[in-house]
């Protein structure tokens, strides 16, 4: 038997967070972590969290599993049982609502701050906006990020800094218009993007590569910002 | 003075670059100093004496010194920021982080002079 070890908390009910041990039987199968919370809600209809799609493309279920974020649904249990125990816990750094479940209010507002959609003011074209096969290339790494958040909520940077760091995500997001050859509103996102906190909060510790469920490099993203801006300002 | 303290600082791009600048020369000095003590191994009090009173070694010192001002400046206040906030211990946290900064700055400015003041036997 696993011994699976969850986040609880009702705010309705409960004066302060737990954690609740259920007893799991997973028959010898390799099981992702999501059927896992499935078959428990069965046990326990109380038991709260996201999810949609349940093969890694919506990027609802975003948990901390056993110490690392990661999408429940793509998680097999070989990957995330230590010890024979799982420890499933909300995503951290962003308010609780209930259980599993988050407030993902400040994530998405520091989304919108970079603007995600291109800007081009020049007349549209008949057809469409053309772009060359490497243009497009450019765009491999990053336009993939499906914002489940599990980077930016990994963050240091951001567990201490939401409202002013932009996060790995919104960054990541901010590169794929900077590179888009079909945006022209290059200098206007820099000039947004220019102050000690919004880049800059990067430290470069990488947590963001290491738990991005899509395999994508944040990182290298925020270092092609700072360098335009580093451009900019010299 | 409190609010010049809490405020001055440098956009995003100069704070990076000025952290990378100052670090090569804190580097440049390390080696410096740890090659010189290994290449004298028997090093007397005239030895360093004769190296410290070289106007070019004083620059060097007073540039490193002034390299670990704007660095440790940045730094701590990129610290204070992330820590002393809010978010993390309430509302008295600007007020604290202000007098932080303030003694930092104070401090910083003191090295800076008491350095002069060895250098040059003032």
């Amino acid at each position: 038997m696993l011994n699976v070890s969850i986040y609880r908390y009702n705010p309705e009910v409960d004066a302060e967070p737990y954690m609740q041990d259920f007893e799991f039987d997973a028959q010898g199968k390799d099981l992702m972590v999501l059927d896992v919370l499935e078959k428990l809600k069965i046990q326990d209809p109380s038991l709260v969290f996201r999810r949609s799609c349940r093969e890694g493309v919506c990027g609802s279920d975003g948990v901390n599993i056993s110490g690392k974020n990661g999408l429940a649904c793509i998680t097999p249990l070989s990957e995330a049982v230590k010890g024979n125990k799982l420890v499933i816990r909300p995503l951290p750094g962003l308010p609780v609502i209930r259980d599993l479940v988050i407030d993902m209010g400040q994530f998405y507002a520091q989304y919108e701050k970079i603007q995600p959609y291109i800007i081009n003011n020049s007349p549209v074209p008949a057809i469409e906006r053309l772009q060359s096969p490497e243009e497009r290339a450019k765009l491999d790494g990053l336009y993939e990020c499906i914002l489940c958040a599990c980077c930016s909520t990994a963050c240091p940077s951001f567990w201490w800094n939401p409202e002013k760091f932009i996060g790995p995500s919104g960054l990541l997001q901010a590169y794929r218009f900077l590179a888009d050859s079909r945006d022209t509103a290059t200098e206007e996102r820099l000039a947004n993007l220019d102050d000690p906190f919004s880049v800059f909060r990067c430290h470069g510790i990488m947590n963001c590569v290491q738990v991005c469920p899509k395999g994508l490099n944040p990182t290298k993203a925020i270092g092609h910002i700072r360098n335009m801006l580093i451009r900019r300002a010299t | 003075m409190m609010a010049f303290f809490a405020r001055f600082t440098f956009t995003g791009p100069s704070n990076w670059i000025i952290q990378r600048i100052t670090a090569i020369v804190m580097a440049a000095y390390l080696f410096f100093i740890v090659g010189f003590l290994m290449t004298n191994p028997a090093l007397t009090y005239d030895q360093w004496s004769a190296l410290n009173s070289l106007l070019s070694m004083r620059i060097f010192t007073l540039v490193t010194i002034a390299a670990v001002a704007f660095h440790a400046w940045i730094g701590m206040r990129c610290v204070l920021s992330d820590y002393i906030t809010v978010r993390l211990i309430g509302p008295k946290a600007n007020g604290l982080r202000n007098v932080l900064q303030l003694g930092l700055g104070f401090i910083i400015l003191l090295y800076l002079v008491w350095t002069i003041k060895i250098l040059w036997g003032l």
